[in-house]
């Protein structure tokens, strides 16, 4: 992950699915000060539902931390995701499209890496999990790895 | 915290240095507006460039006392980033370069340096050698504030105009009611292909366009990747309830894409930008008749 | 996704009934629960009200994840279990585009610019070409 932090701007609990909604509505809000062009405040916000939801559901609820982000040529969003549950016995694994535990399309965290600039995932199995993206605004797209 | 400050009034040469500024911020701030950094950037009146300088000389005050002296990334920096940003910018558009800017800001030194060497004529001429280096020091932070904003100028300004270059290269053509085209022109990267998209979809929107075509005719390769960006663009067109045709296919290219064992499936393929656009008129209903010799089309 | 969800704040969106095509209009922020809700509601109109088409305008939502495809996916599915189809009309530039990113392509959706559009190609592709209604 690049650029400095220039300050913890909230941190939300996700515990239901009420707080998805916040969330949701937090980053979009955040996204839109820091000058994102509408697409990608779309992906940023859509990413940011996908992780909550992971957290919510396989982690059994935790919190999301948004931070202001400036690496000297532009401004970002860095959101981190935190939970205690079981944690991902192989994260390759689960970032691959298709992948899911729980019942859905198992695009939540490869779609959610897809929608983001920068993506970390660290997480120990019994310990828990925790999901770092970041995006930068106002800047062009940049060529990204071809995914194979 | 009254105490301390008694404790360390001749002992850190950063809070003397900062004491300094307070004291002598108008002295200072009347001086540099002389200095042709400021008198070529705030040309409206002298009392602008006075105000720039104070705000200038309260930063590097607050600086020095937090005893970051060396540290560009100073909260004390913050305050006049931006003041800085647009003095660099008004230099450049003067001409100069970061180098020269660089060299101005450095003008500035000498009368700071000056008027504490003369503040100072009663300390040790150790305490003097300190606080001058210490001042020298955060003149030359100050410096390199300047040079880190006007590279990152240069860079946002480049940014800015590859992506109003990505734009202006994507025309979006109405070529019937309910029918849009945007003709690609040269290599399809990622950073093209999303404004292509972008680009196109914003006009299905606009012209409630029931086809959308994607004519490739100028673009000279299409690898597995061009491939994909179409595959995406085609979705997400469907998406929004309109089609999307891929036209200007050439032979080599058919031949490219099927050697690479790409699957572009479901996507309605034309060879050519007329074909697509009497497919589109076709679908939507509309008949295109030659007109008869004589002139008056079949009524 | 068994978690609680407080049938207690479980919200309804209106579904309107026009002639034998319902139509629902789908606003803003929606919660799972609501969503969920709306499945449940949409079944149950169809089967009470023998519609045969379902209109979706999303033109007013302004993210759709993974779960709300999922959901709009399946409602699709059952409708046409219960011999209706489903239109999803209005979907933003934005959404498909981060739809698109996303891998959710949804391959079984019907989709159309706007809710006079769906309604169209509803009408279009009903079995006995264009309806009248009875006067």
């Amino acid at each position: 992950m690049s650029g400095t932090v220039a300050g913890v701007e909230a941190r939300l609990p996700i515990r239901s699915d009420l707080d998805l909604v916040w969330v949701r509505q937090h980053v979009r809000q955040a996204a839109a000060a820091l000058g994102f062009g509408l697409v990608d405040q779309t992906k940023l916000v859509t990413a940011a539902s996908e992780l909550a939801r992971n957290t919510l559901v396989y982690g059994g609820g935790g919190e999301m931390a948004a931070e202001h982000v400036c690496d000297g040529r532009a401004q970002g969003l860095r959101l981190t995701f935190r939970d205690q549950g079981p944690g991902i016995a192989d994260p390759e694994r689960a970032l691959s499209d298709g992948y899911t535990s729980g019942g859905g399309l198992g695009l939540g965290l490869g779609g959610a890496r897809r929608l983001v600039h920068e993506f970390s995932l660290d997480s120990t199995p019994g310990v828990g999990t925790t999901v770092a993206v970041t995006s930068w605004a106002a800047r062009p797209p940049r060529q990204r790895e071809e995914p194979r | 915290m009254p105490e301390h400050e008694t404790a360390a009034e001749h002992t850190t040469p950063a809070s003397d240095v900062g004491k300094f500024l307070h004291r002598r911020r108008e002295q200072i701030a009347q001086r540099w507006a002389d200095e042709p950094l400021f008198r070529t950037v705030f040309t409206v009146s002298r009392d602008e460039a006075v105000e720039a300088g104070r705000v200038v000389v309260d930063a590097l005050a607050q600086v020095a006392e937090s005893g970051r002296v060396a540290d560009t990334d100073a909260a004390g920096f913050t305050a006049v980033r931006e003041q800085l940003t647009r003095m660099v910018a008004s230099r450049a558009r003067f001409g100069l370069t970061s180098g020269q800017v660089s060299t101005e800001v450095d003008g500035l030194r000498p009368p700071a340096v000056n008027l504490l060497v003369g503040d100072l004529h009663e300390a040790t001429p150790e305490h003097l050698r300190e606080c001058t280096t210490l001042l020298t020091v955060l003149m030359g932070t100050l410096r390199l504030v300047v040079l880190e904003t006007s590279l990152s100028e240069g860079q946002a300004l480049i940014d800015r105009q590859h992506l109003e270059l990505l734009e202006a290269a994507t025309p979006v053509i109405r070529l019937w009611d309910g029918i849009v085209a945007v003709p690609l022109i040269g290599t399809l990267d990622s950073a093209r292909s999303q404004v292509v998209m972008e680009t196109l979809l914003e006009s299905v929107v606009d012209q409630q366009a029931r086809f959308a075509i994607l004519d490739i005719t100028g673009v000279p390769m299409v690898d597995s990747l061009v491939a994909q960006h179409l595959m995406k663009t085609v979705a997400a067109v469907r998406l929004m309830g309109a089609e999307c045709v891929v036209s200007g296919i050439r032979p080599a290219i058919a031949q490219t894409i099927v050697h690479l064992g790409l699957d572009l499936g479901t996507v309605v393929t034309r060879a050519s930008l007329a074909d697509a656009l009497g497919y589109a008129l076709n679908r939507l209903g509309a008949d295109i008749v030659l007109a008869t010799p004589g002139g008056a089309g079949p009524r | 996704m068994n978690h609680d969800l407080s049938l207690s704040g479980t919200a309804h969106v209106p579904v309107l009934r026009l002639g034998d095509v319902l139509l629902i209009t789908l606003q803003g922020d929606l919660h799972d629960g609501t969503a969920e809700q709306l499945q449940q509601d949409i079944a149950e109109q169809i089967v009470r009200n023998r519609v045969t088409g379902v209109v979706i305008d999303i033109s007013g939502v302004e993210i759709v994840d993974s779960f709300l495809g999922r959901v709009l996916a399946e409602i699709a599915a059952s409708s046409r279990l219960l011999a209706a189809r489903t239109v999803v009309a209005g979907m933003r530039p934005a959404v498909a585009i981060t739809l698109v990113e996303l891998g959710l392509s949804l391959p079984g959706l019907r989709t159309a610019l706007n809710t006079e559009a769906a309604l169209e190609l509803l009408a279009m592709t009903t079995p006995g070409g264009p309806r009248r209604e009875p006067r």
